[in-house]
């Protein structure tokens, strides 16, 4: 699948405040994996250079992925720094 | 059999052993984690917890699942709170029945240790050094790793 996809991606923990948002709905050129989704994201200039951590961790439709995995129109992205629960 | 819960509320850890009692178990092992009232950088006064709604209940109940193929298990529940907790609340209950005592250790000691490698729920500490997002540990990395 090629030309522009929309996607919904979600910021969790310190992410989400250096951010300085939850969420952002974007259009996308496809086909894209979640490490060309981050690193377009991380290009933005500040704040978003935050997003070319290596430690962050990826879900897509709420299961944690790879970053080769290919994210598709109408998925739900999350990016999250590692989980400090319990 | 295996039922998970995340929620703002406190939980009644007498109640959910109970509530384990009627599945026929000859063992049953419980776990509480509390919000520490100090660390290692000086005074704890809460804890603010974060969670992915959605993901986290499903991971929650996947990791129950995962146990229960690995042991054999009569029932297992897990409560993880969310929000604010003060120091000395409570942030987190798993319950395991089992047959036998060692498949109930042992099953709720993998879930706790996953539970803080794989759950998306990140913790935010507030006290006398201000307030910061906690950062993983290398202990508890190492104890996810061992199963």
């Amino acid at each position: 699948m090629t030309g522009n996809v929309e996607i919904k991606v979600l910021f969790f923990a310190g992410l989400r405040e250096q951010l300085g948002l939850p969420s952002i709905q974007s259009k996308l050129q496809a086909p894209l994996t979640v490490a060309s989704l981050q690193q377009q994201l991380a290009s933005q200039g500040a704040p978003w250079h935050v997003m070319q951590s290596e430690h962050l961790l990826c879900a897509v439709n709420k299961e944690i992925v790879s970053p080769e995995h290919v994210v598709r129109a109408g998925d739900e992205v999350a990016f999250f720094p590692p989980v400090t629960g319990g | 059999m295996f039922s998970v819960k995340v929620q703002h509320e406190d939980f009644n850890a007498g109640k959910e052993y109970q509530a384990l009692t009627s599945v026929g178990a000859g063992a049953i092992v419980t776990f509480c984690g509390l919000v520490r009232d100090h660390s290692a950088e000086g005074r704890i006064d809460a804890l603010t917890l974060e969670h992915y709604p959605g993901m986290t209940e499903n991971t929650l109940q996947q990791l129950l699942e995962h146990a229960g193929r690995r042991w054999s298990l009569l029932a297992g529940r897990i409560i993880h709170r969310v929000g604010r907790l003060e120091a000395h609340q409570q942030i987190v209950f798993v319950g395991i029945a089992s047959e036998h005592r060692q498949a109930a250790f042992e099953a709720a000691s993998f879930v706790m240790d996953r539970l803080k490698n794989d759950v998306p729920l990140w913790k935010k500490q507030h006290g006398q050094q201000g307030e910061h997002w906690v950062e993983v540990k290398e202990s508890d990395r190492q104890a996810g790793a061992k199963w």
